[in-house]
C-alpha cells in the first residue's frame, strides 16, 4: 500500500515539474517577445479558476479532451501511439449532427441516438488503421496522421455541401432542442457526466476484466503475451476500438453538449486541435484514466484562461498549445526527477 | 542487379503512368508541363527532410517531430528573409535552426534517454501552438502573413518541348543531396560508423567512437535539411505563409521514409510519387471544366489516401534497424 502510494506520489510530482518546466517555458517565450508573463499568467489562472462560471467553462473545455486524452491513453497501454483521435474527433461530430441536427426522433431517444452514433462513427474510422497495422505493418502514427487528414476533408465535404444549415453558410445544421445535453452552467452540460462515466468504465475495462489484462500485457511485454498464447491482434483492434469510441464521443459532446454553437462550424474552428492536445493531456495524466480527468481540467484551465491572457495582455491564446508541446517534451525523458536531482548534486560539489 | 533492374522498371512504370494521366487530363486543358512543375516543387521539402531522415533513421534516431519543424522554419525562415532581405538567407537560416531542434531532439533521444517518439510529438504539437502565437507577437496578425514578393527565390527556366519548366534551384539541391547521401552511407567510413551505430552501437563504441555525438550529429542533420525543406515552402513555393502550411507533410516525410526501408534514393523516389500526387492534387484544384465536376474537398484527400495506398501495398519485406528509437547504454 505504502509503496503504491510513493509511486503515485513520484508520478505526480514528474507531471508537476514537467508542468513548471512548461510554463517556465511559456513565460521564456513572453519575454522574448516583450510581454509581461506574471500579468499574463495571473490573467489566465484567475480567469480559470477565480469564479464559479469560470470553473464551468473551465470544465466545459476539459470535456472533449477528457476523451481525446483516453484515445491515446488507451493507446499507449497496449503499445500502440495512437494519434488519431483528431479525425475521430471530426468524424464523431459529423456523427453527432447527422442524427442530433438533420434527424427528427422523440426526446429521450434521439439525444441516445445521437451520441452513440457519433461514437460509433469514430470508432469505425478507427478500423482502417488497426487493419493497416495487423496485415501490412503499416505504423499508426503515419495511418492515423493521413486518416486525420482524410476525415477532414471528408467532414469539410459533407458540413459544405450536405450538412449545412440554410441560409447560414457558415455552420452545420445545429442539434435540435432534442438532441442537447442539459446546461449546468455557462457552456458547461451534463455531456460531462456522459464523458466521466465512459472514462471510468475504461478503467474498469482495461484494469478489471481479463480482455484489458491482456491488453495490457501485450503493449507491457510483447513477447511475454505471446508466449503466454495472448492474441496481440484482439489487443490491437480492442485499443483502437475503444480509443474511437473515446474520440467520437469527443466530438459529439462539442455537437450536442457545447453551447452556444451545438453544431460544427464550417471552418471547423471548434474541433480543430482537440484531438492532439489530447496527447499532452494524457501524458501529464500518466496515461490513466483518473489522471486524466484531473489533467484535462488542468489543460482545459489553461485554454479557457488562454483567452483571458489574450485579452488583457494582448499574448496570443494559442501560446498555451506551445506550453502544452513543451510540457510533452519534458515528460518524455523518463525519470526526470532523478535527472534533476543529479543535476543540483553535481552543481553543489 | 536484380534490384536495379527491378528499380528500373517500377521507374518505367511510373513514367509511364505519369504520361497517361497527363494525356488524359489535356483536353481538360491540363498541361503536363505544369504539372511536372508543381510535382517538383511539391517533391522538394519531401525529399529534403526524408533524405536527411534517412540517415538519421540508420543511425538508430526517430525523428517523428519533422512537422513541428517544417512549422517553425517556416516562420522562422520567412521572419530572417525580411530581416536580409533575400529568401535564400531565409531558407539558410531554417536550415540551421532545423538543425537546432534536430540537435536538441538528439540530445534528448541519447543523453537524455527519452522516449524519442513522444518527445518528437510534443515537438510537433509545440509547433502548431507556437506557429500562431508567432505570428501574432511578430506581425500581429493572426493565422496568416503575406511577404513582399521580390523574397521569393527565383527559379530556373528550363525549356521543354511542351513549354518552359520553370524549377527551384533548392530542387537541384534536394537531388544533389539525395546522392551525397547515398555516397556517405555506402561509399565513406563515417557512413559505415552511422549504419553501425543502428544496428549495433556496441561494435561502434568499441571501436572508439561516441554513439551518442554520431547519433546527435545526425539528428541534426536531419533537422538542417527539414529545416531547409520547411523554409522552402513560403520562400521558394506559396509566396505566402499560414499558419496550417504543412498541413501533414512531415509525416508524408516520414511515410517516404518507410517506404524507402531508409535508402536516399528510394525516398526521392516516393518523395516524387507523393508530391506528383499533390501537384496534380494543386492543378486540377484551379483546372476548370474539372473543378467544377470534383469538389476540390475530394481532391485535397488524394495525397494522403495515395500515401496510405503505396504503405500498405509495399511495405513487406524491409527492414529497419536493430536499434531503432533505443538509446545506447553501454554495459
Amino acid at each position: 500500500m505504502r509503496e503504491r502510494l510513493l509511486k503515485v506520489l513520484r508520478k505526480l510530482s514528474e507531471s508537476l515539474i514537467a508542468v513548471v518546466i512548461g510554463l517556465l517555458g511559456g513565460a521564456f517565450l513572453m519575454i522574448l517577445y516583450g510581454y509581461d508573463p506574471w500579468l499574463a499568467y495571473r490573467a489566465l489562472f484567475t480567469g480559470a479558476f477565480g469564479d464559479l462560471s469560470g470553473i464551468f467553462e473551465t470544465l466545459a473545455f476539459a470535456t472533449p479532451l477528457i476523451m481525446t486524452a483516453l484515445t491515446f491513453a488507451v493507446g499507449v497501454r497496449a503499445g500502440l501511439f495512437n494519434i488519431g483521435a483528431e479525425g475521430q474527433m471530426y468524424l464523431g461530430a459529423m456523427g453527432a449532427v447527422m442524427i442530433g441536427g438533420a434527424l427528427s426522433l422523440p426526446p429521450g431517444i434521439h439525444l441516445v441516438a445521437a451520441t452513440l452514433f457519433g461514437m460509433l462513427l469514430g470508432a469505425l474510422w478507427s478500423l482502417p488503421v488497426s487493419a493497416l497495422k495487423i496485415y501490412r505493418g503499416v505504423h499508426e502514427v503515419v495511418s492515423t496522421i493521413m486518416l486525420n487528414w482524410v476525415a477532414f476533408w471528408l467532414v469539410m465535404y459533407l458540413i459544405t455541401y450536405h450538412f449545412a444549415e440554410p441560409g447560414r453558410a457558415e455552420r452545420a445544421v445545429p442539434a435540435q432542442e432534442t438532441a442537447r445535453y442539459q446546461i449546468i452552467g455557462a457552456s458547461l452540460t451534463t455531456v460531462i457526466f456522459v464523458v466521466i462515466g465512459f472514462a471510468l468504465l475504461t478503467y474498469f475495462i482495461i484494469w478489471r476484466t481479463t480482455a484489458g489484462y491482456e491488453l495490457r500485457l501485450v503493449g507491457y511485454n510483447p513477447e511475454a503475451a505471446q508466449y503466454a498464447g495472448i492474441s496481440s491482434v484482439k489487443a490491437t483492434y480492442l485499443s483502437f476500438f475503444i480509443g474511437g469510441l473515446a474520440a467520437g464521443l469527443a466530438g459529439a459532446s462539442q455537437v450536442l453538449g457545447r453551447p452556444p454553437s451545438w453544431t460544427v462550424y464550417a471552418t471547423m474552428g471548434n474541433l480543430l486541435n482537440l484531438g492532439f492536445e489530447g496527447i499532452g493531456v494524457s501524458l501529464i495524466g500518466r496515461n490513466h484514466p483518473i489522471g486524466i480527468i484531473f489533467a484535462a481540467i488542468f489543460y482545459g484551465g489553461l485554454v479557457h484562461g488562454g483567452r483571458f491572457m489574450e485579452f488583457e495582455v494582448g499574448v496570443a491564446s494559442e501560446l498555451v498549445r506551445a506550453i502544452n508541446g513543451i510540457i510533452i517534451i519534458a515528460l518524455s525523458i523518463p525519470e526526470i526527477i532523478s535527472l534533476i536531482g543529479r543535476i543540483v548534486r553535481r552543481r553543489r560539489e | 542487379m536484380a534490384r536495379i533492374l527491378r528499380r528500373l522498371v517500377w521507374l518505367g512504370l511510373g513514367v509511364v503512368a505519369l504520361a497517361v494521366v497527363s494525356i488524359l487530363l489535356q483536353p481538360y486543358g491540363l498541361r503536363p508541363v505544369k504539372l511536372i512543375e508543381t510535382g517538383l516543387l511539391a517533391m522538394t521539402p519531401l525529399a529534403l527532410a526524408a533524405v536527411g531522415e534517412c540517415i538519421n533513421e540508420r543511425a538508430g534516431m526517430i525523428n517523428i517531430g519533422i512537422e513541428g519543424i517544417f512549422l517553425l522554419t517556416a516562420v522562422i525562415g520567412v521572419y530572417w528573409a525580411e530581416v536580409f532581405g533575400a529568401g535564400i538567407y531565409g531558407i539558410l537560416v531554417g536550415g540551421v535552426f532545423g538543425a537546432m531542434l534536430g540537435a536538441l531532439l538528439g540530445v534528448l533521444g541519447t543523453y537524455g534517454k527519452a522516449d524519442q517518439i513522444i518527445a518528437g510529438m510534443g515537438l510537433n504539437v509545440m509547433a502548431l501552438g507556437l506557429v500562431q502565437y508567432l505570428l501574432m507577437a511578430i506581425w500581429a496578425f493572426p493565422g496568416i502573413h503575406i511577404f513582399p514578393r521580390e523574397l521569393v527565390l527565383p527559379r530556373i527556366s528550363i525549356p521543354t518541348p511542351g513549354g518552359l519548366l520553370r524549377i527551384s534551384p533548392i530542387t537541384i539541391v534536394a537531388i544533389a543531396a539525395t546522392v551525397l547521401a547515398h555516397l556517405l552511407l555506402y561509399r565513406t567510413l563515417l557512413g559505415l560508423r552511422i549504419r553501425a551505430a543502428g544496428e549495433k552501437p556496441e561494435a561502434v563504441d568499441v571501436a572508439g567512437i561516441n554513439v551518442n555525438h554520431l547519433r546527435i550529429m545526425t539528428s541534426a542533420l536531419g533537422g538542417f535539411m527539414a529545416g531547409l525543406g520547411g523554409a522552402f515552402m513560403p520562400l521558394a513555393w506559396f509566396g505566402g505563409l499560414v499558419k496550417e502550411i504543412t498541413a501533414g507533410r512531415g509525416f508524408i516525410a516520414l511515410a517516404a521514409v518507410v517506404f524507402s526501408g531508409l535508402d536516399p534514393t528510394l525516398a526521392l523516389a516516393a518523395s516524387f510519387i507523393f508530391g506528383f500526387a499533390e501537384g496534380l492534387a494543386f492543378t486540377i484544384v484551379v483546372t476548370p471544366g474539372v473543378k467544377e465536376a470534383i469538389p476540390f474537398h475530394f481532391v485535397q484527400m488524394t495525397p494522403y489516401i495515395l500515401t496510405i495506398i503505396i504503405l500498405a501495398l509495399f511495405l513487406t519485406g524491409k527492414r529497419f534497424p536493430k536499434a531503432l528509437g533505443k538509446p545506447y547504454v553501454r554495459e
